[in-house]
């Protein structure tokens, strides 16, 4: 009872605090995820551009944030966000240490690496369209614009929902170590729980079972965005559901 | 520059390497070895063991692995029988615990990769296979163990690319790899960029070479699939 009581709603109940913990991690992931859709975009057309410098910096980009632990690039945002912070308002006068917003520095370093991912995932899709289409367009004089409103975008939307679907789970899984910088998330709110009740076990099975809430319910989300997106074609050429 | 602090800096930090590698290779290994028994449950027919292979994939994949560290470090000390019992010598060590739980989470996904593999056989081997006669470990041995190791050799390869990112959240249940040591000495010097920029350089060539012994070995095992040398082409 006394554990029904800790994960309840009550005086002495976490319950109130990990469901909003739940939501902060919702609301840093999917500004993680909008972040990295700038940034994905950006590095994509990069290395697509047919320019050499441009393509590889968009490769240096990719390597660098797939390659280095997420943890490292965090410190890296927070610590240093914070340092080059305290420089611009020192020049401006004000003295003493300034922090970056946690919020702010998570889910920039979170949308950082989801960005190298999305690059991948969005380059991917672009080379997915069939040349025919984009030679079609070219012949009946659509211009640049036109070509891309009318026949990239809308087609590596489709081809980029499975893959920006994986990339949503990996933000949600690496938003937990937001947590290092004290952003009151699922995994901190655990954290916090755990060491001051004493329950860690309990507090992280409960976290740990947001999570799966979390993941599995998105999961539904891009699996029916993505029928939703493949309901013009035929079911023979969608392949294996 | 100054290039006292900047070689100091880069002796620290790879004074740290082994203890990446450590974490790195042990939890390969016994991943690798949990994922090849939860790979048979799945596969094996047995619906309540396919069962328990569903949920253990699930789990695993499905919340980040820091909570799964936080879990068995902070969590099983909470028990009188673990805490009594003789594994807990093993069990008070925070290294112990970030393999264990590297191990454990890395098993649910390169359980998924294996399945992945087997998948990609084709029946028509099995059915050659099993109508000259081989059956049961004989079967797994010449036929299906390999040629699913060859399809799922490309994901396996990334999965051990995140594994060895993933051996820097040790640092956060007090083992001291590259990580944490990197952490320690941006919050002693503040001088951020310089740190990370060793740290990274370090995992990136880390990463690089495992990448090239992947390919390596994918090379090596897909020589049939290659073009014959054209002096044997001719003949």
């Amino acid at each position: 009872m006394a554990t029904l009581q800790l994960l309840g709603f009550g005086s002495n109940g976490w319950g109130a605090l990990l469901l909003a913990g739940a939501l902060m991690t919702l609301a840093v992931t999917i500004t993680a995820l909008a972040i990295g859709a700038v940034l994905g975009t950006i590095v994509a057309s990069a290395k697509l551009s047919g320019n050499a410098l441009l393509a590889t910096l968009g490769h240096v980009y990719t390597t660098i944030f797939r390659g280095v632990p997420e943890l490292l690039i965090i410190y890296l945002i927070y610590f240093g966000g914070s340092s080059a912070v305290t420089a611009i308002g020192q020049s401006l006068g004000y003295e003493g240490f300034l922090g970056l917003p946690s919020f702010a520095a998570g889910a920039l370093a979170v949308g950082i690496i989801s960005g190298a991912y999305q690059a991948e995932v969005f380059r991917g899709a672009y080379l997915a369209i069939h040349k025919g289409e984009l030679e079609a367009a070219l012949a009946i004089g659509m211009n640049r614009g036109l070509r891309l409103r009318r026949i990239i975008v809308p087609q590596v939307l489709r081809f980029a929902i499975p893959g920006l679907g994986n990339v949503w789970q990996l933000s949600l899984k690496d938003s937990a170590l937001i947590s290092v910088t004290g952003l009151a998330e699922l995994m901190r709110t655990s954290q916090v729980a755990a060491g001051s009740t004493r329950q860690y076990f309990l507090f992280f099975i409960a976290g740990g079972c947001l999570y799966l809430v979390l993941t599995s319910l998105s999961d539904r989300v891009f699996n029916s965005a993505e029928r939703r997106a493949n309901r013009s074609l035929p079911a023979s050429s969608i392949g294996k559901a | 520059m100054d290039f006292a602090f900047l070689t100091q800096t880069m002796v620290t930090l790879l004074k740290a390497v082994p203890m990446t590698l450590l974490l790195f290779s042990l939890s390969i290994f016994f991943g690798g070895l949990l994922a090849l028994v939860i790979v048979w449950m799945r596969v094996g027919g047995n619906p309540v063991l396919s069962a328990f292979a569903k949920g253990y994939i699930f789990i695993f994949r499905g919340s980040p692995l820091l909570i799964q560290m936080f879990l068995v470090f902070y969590g099983l000390g909470q028990f009188g029988f673990i805490r009594y019992s003789f594994l807990w010598p093993f069990l008070r060590e925070p290294v112990v615990c970030a393999v264990l739980s590297l191990a454990l989470c890395t098993a649910g996904y390169t359980a998924e990769i294996f399945r992945g593999g087997i998948r990609a056989v084709s029946p028509r081997e099995i059915e050659a296979a099993r109508s000259i006669g081989m059956s049961g470990f004989l079967l797994v041995r010449r036929i299906l163990a390999p040629i699913a190791f060859r399809h799922a050799l490309p994901a396996y390869s990334t999965e051990i690319v995140l594994m060895m990112k993933s051996t820097a959240l040790a640092s956060l249940v007090t083992v001291w790899e590259v990580t944490g040591v990197a952490q320690r000495l941006i919050s002693q010097t503040y001088r951020t960029m310089e740190v990370f920029l060793y740290a990274a350089i370090i995992y990136l060539v880390l990463n690089f070479i495992i990448l090239q012994a992947m390919s390596l070995i994918e090379y090596r095992l897909s020589r049939h699939r290659r073009a014959a040398p054209s002096a044997l082409a001719r003949q």
